[in-house]
């Protein structure tokens, strides 16, 4: 017989609202649905009545754990419109600033998936061991979260030259407590048992589903936007892309494990450039910015979830004229429809958890008859013929002027 | 005038009172302790108390699909049984003579019954991940009970009589059970057994906050929860005394005794919350197994060195 389980909107493995609700025989799952929606902020619009320089502000509140990848991928949209390079400065400090939050994402994860398998050790330890993240990330920026590091040509602010020494020194702490965390996870029999085989997401799944970031790389699936669309300091930063070939969530844990060291590896790069150049002046950190003219620009950052999208139209007036976010959650979470299913009701919460799922920042409007309750599907060809009969409204309307 | 005598023994000392009061303690002590593994502070000793308190004044909802009485009756059941079972336990620990034939078996036997009431009420609130809480619940009530019984049977077959009084005696005159190689190992299928018993990681499997949402104990709230809470309390505080008494000769209240007493008592609740702590929630699947595979294998191994004598 086939029963219903709520996984959601609230449930306490879910940080934020979302609905899935598993169809089980028994305790295995043999289908799940989806239901996205419980939050939607419409920052997109709020985006359109934003000033250039207002937005970063805002979109680095779409996820608050990534939220230097939003920005970042904000302002190399519109530096993508106005065809600029920013100094070699700011491109450093950049790269600095995402690969903390990457840092500090991926422990927010591996502590949480403990967490979800009733590990609270690994969770409380974890997180424990990611606050000197935070605590650079403030030494750095000013703030422990939402960095307000992003500037359309540039960055805010610069790193204390006195402040070098003290990073290196908490980068190398973080390196041996990584090598800790890591080695507990992979030599964790228990561990094993519960993410060995579990929730398995294959290469052509990965393909299928626009799978993106760790998600992708540990079923083999080698994409990495840092690697594939190289900006600002990357081309010439060295790193490896981690790819593992199972696809279950023990590899998912061991990819960003992994990718910590690497982010580790390229702060120290950049620490070193920096040092390297000698203080530097207001120029070194941010370009003169005046008009935005016309235009459009696409900008694409690897957040820690994944390849983050933005992209901008400008009609040369101080607001963006179009926005749109495509964040990496939007296709991770969909890959749960594959993964999940055959799992039983105990391993669904930790597989859905396991895409490090951002329902926030993935939210889309649904169309919902309020007197009824129903939803509905809209099809391509629906949105396309929604979309003729508004020209056709406009047109008239504009022939009636 | 027994009647009377009972009921004291029941309700006071040292039924209800004292082993509510101590078992809440005891969560005092895993929480204390598990709070230091994870680098937290921890609650101070009252907050067991305080929650139990705040718990009974808070509203009480009863779902709209819930059979009402079932739902209600279930956590006082398994409150009334697990009193029982620590009144009988303590009895016999403090005056063996109390001891009657079997009482042993008896314990056993009504230790079950909250994880039974916990199944019931479940399934009377009618919710889906309750009444999932309390599938898991009865098949790990099935897996654990085996390897539990037959780990008994060790002592039972070395002090060759069921009753506490025999076993004390035996534990008294000829040594612990626990320094033997057979009742070592039958004490460690016991506190994996009794990590299962008390819903303790990783086998807190019919709650399992982040599967489950509190499994079997979802709809409770209010005062029927404070009953459920306080009895896991007793459950966590009777299953080391009930593994203590078996293996490690019991409690004895005179003189220096009094110390040792209480520290192997804290001694089996320290093993039971580290384990607790070091270990990921497994799957209902992989417990059963573990349980039926080599926990069983271990327990039949300890029972044939026992009656091989060693």
């Amino acid at each position: 017989m086939v029963k219903k389980i709520p996984i959601g909107p609230f449930h306490p493995i879910l940080e934020e609202p979302e609905f899935f609700e598993l169809h089980v025989d028994g305790e295995k799952v043999v289908k799940i649905d989806m239901t996205i929606g419980w939050s939607h902020r419409g920052i997109e619009i709020l985006s359109e009545h934003k000033t250039w320089d207002q937005v970063p502000f805002l979109v680095e509140r779409i996820c608050g754990i990534c939220s230097c990848s939003h920005p970042y991928a904000y302002v190399k949209a519109v530096e993508d419109l106005l065809q600029v390079e920013v100094p070699k400065r700011a491109q450093y400090l950049r790269a600095i600033v995402a690969e903390l939050e990457r840092l500090h994402s991926h422990l927010l994860w591996t502590g949480l998936a403990g967490h979800f398998i009733g590990y609270n050790t690994v969770f409380m330890w974890t997180w424990k061991y990611r606050e000197p993240v935070l605590d650079i990330l403030e030494a750095t920026t000013g703030n422990r979260n939402h960095y307000a590091m992003m500037r359309i040509g540039g960055v805010r602010r610069d790193i204390p030259t006195g402040e070098y020494g003290n990073i290196r020194k908490m980068l190398d702490d973080l390196w041996e407590k990584n090598e800790l965390l890591t080695g507990a996870i992979v030599d964790d029999p228990v561990i094993h048992a519960r993410t060995k085989g579990v929730g398995i997401l294959d290469k052509k799944h990965c393909r299928l589903y626009g799978a993106l970031g760790p998600t992708a790389r540990s079923g083999g699936y080698d994409v990495d936007a840092r690697r594939d669309h190289p900006i600002d300091a990357y081309p010439e930063l060295d790193f490896d892309v981690i790819v593992c070939q199972n696809g279950d969530v023990f590899d998912k844990a061991v990819v960003r494990q992994m990718e910590n060291f690497e982010s580790i590896k390229l702060i120290r790069q950049c620490l070193d450039k920096l040092e390297a150049m000698g203080p530097g002046t207001e120029e070194d950190l941010c370009l003169e910015i005046g008009e935005i003219p016309p235009g459009e620009g696409i900008g694409v950052y690897e957040a820690p979830r994944g390849e983050v999208l933005h992209y901008i139209r400008s009609n040369g007036k101080n607001m963006p004229m179009r926005h749109k976010v495509r964040a990496p959650s939007f296709n991770n979470i969909l890959t749960n429809e594959h993964s999940v299913v055959g799992n039983t009701v105990a391993d669904a919460g930790l597989i859905t958890a396991a895409v490090d799922p951002c329902y926030s920042c993935t939210e889309r409007v649904g169309r919902v008859d309020v007197d009824s309750g129903d939803r509905y599907m809209m099809s391509e060809g629906d949105l396309i013929r929604l979309s003729q009969e508004k020209t056709e409204q406009i047109r008239k309307e504009l022939e009636g002027n | 005038m027994d009647a009377a005598r009972y009921l004291v023994d029941y309700l006071i000392f040292p039924g209800f009172l004292f082993t509510a009061v101590v078992g809440l303690l005891t969560t005092w002590v895993d929480r204390k302790v598990t709070a230091r593994i994870h680098w937290r502070v921890g609650p101070p000793w009252y907050q067991p108390f305080a929650d139990t308190v705040k718990l009974l004044g808070k509203e009480v909802i009863v779902p709209a699909g819930a059979r009402k009485t079932g739902f209600l009756l279930m956590p006082i059941v398994g409150l009334a049984a697990a009193t029982l079972a620590s009144t009988i336990l303590w009895k016999a620990n403090l005056d063996p003579g109390n001891s009657f034939i079997g009482d042993s078996i008896v314990v056993l036997y009504i230790m079950t019954i909250p994880a039974i009431a916990m199944i019931l009420g479940a399934s009377a609130s009618g919710n889906p991940l309750a009444i999932l809480g309390g599938a898991r619940e009865m098949k790990l009530l099935f897996a654990y009970e085996l390897p539990l019984v037959i780990a008994m049977l060790t002592t039972v077959y070395k002090a060759e009589s069921f009753s506490f009084e025999n076993i004390l005696r035996m534990q008294a005159d000829s040594g612990q059970f626990l320094g033997s190689f057979s009742g070592t190992l039958a004490f460690i299928v016991a506190i994996f057994c009794a990590q299962a018993k008390c819903s303790l990681l990783p086998f807190d499997i019919a709650e399992a906050e982040t599967e489950l949402a509190g499994g079997a104990h979802i709809e409770y709230s209010g005062a029927p929860y404070a009953v459920v809470r306080l009895n896991m309390a007793i459950m966590l505080f009777i299953v080391p005394v009930f593994i203590v008494t078996m293996f490690w000769g019991g409690f004895t209240f005179v003189g220096w005794k009094i110390l040792t007493s209480i520290l192997k008592y804290v001694a089996v609740i320290v093993i039971m919350v580290l384990i607790k702590n070091t270990n990921p929630r497994v799957r209902i699947d992989q417990a059963v197994r573990f349980f039926w595979g080599p926990m069983l294998v271990l327990s039949i191994i300890a029972l044939i060195l026992a009656v091989l004598g060693y």
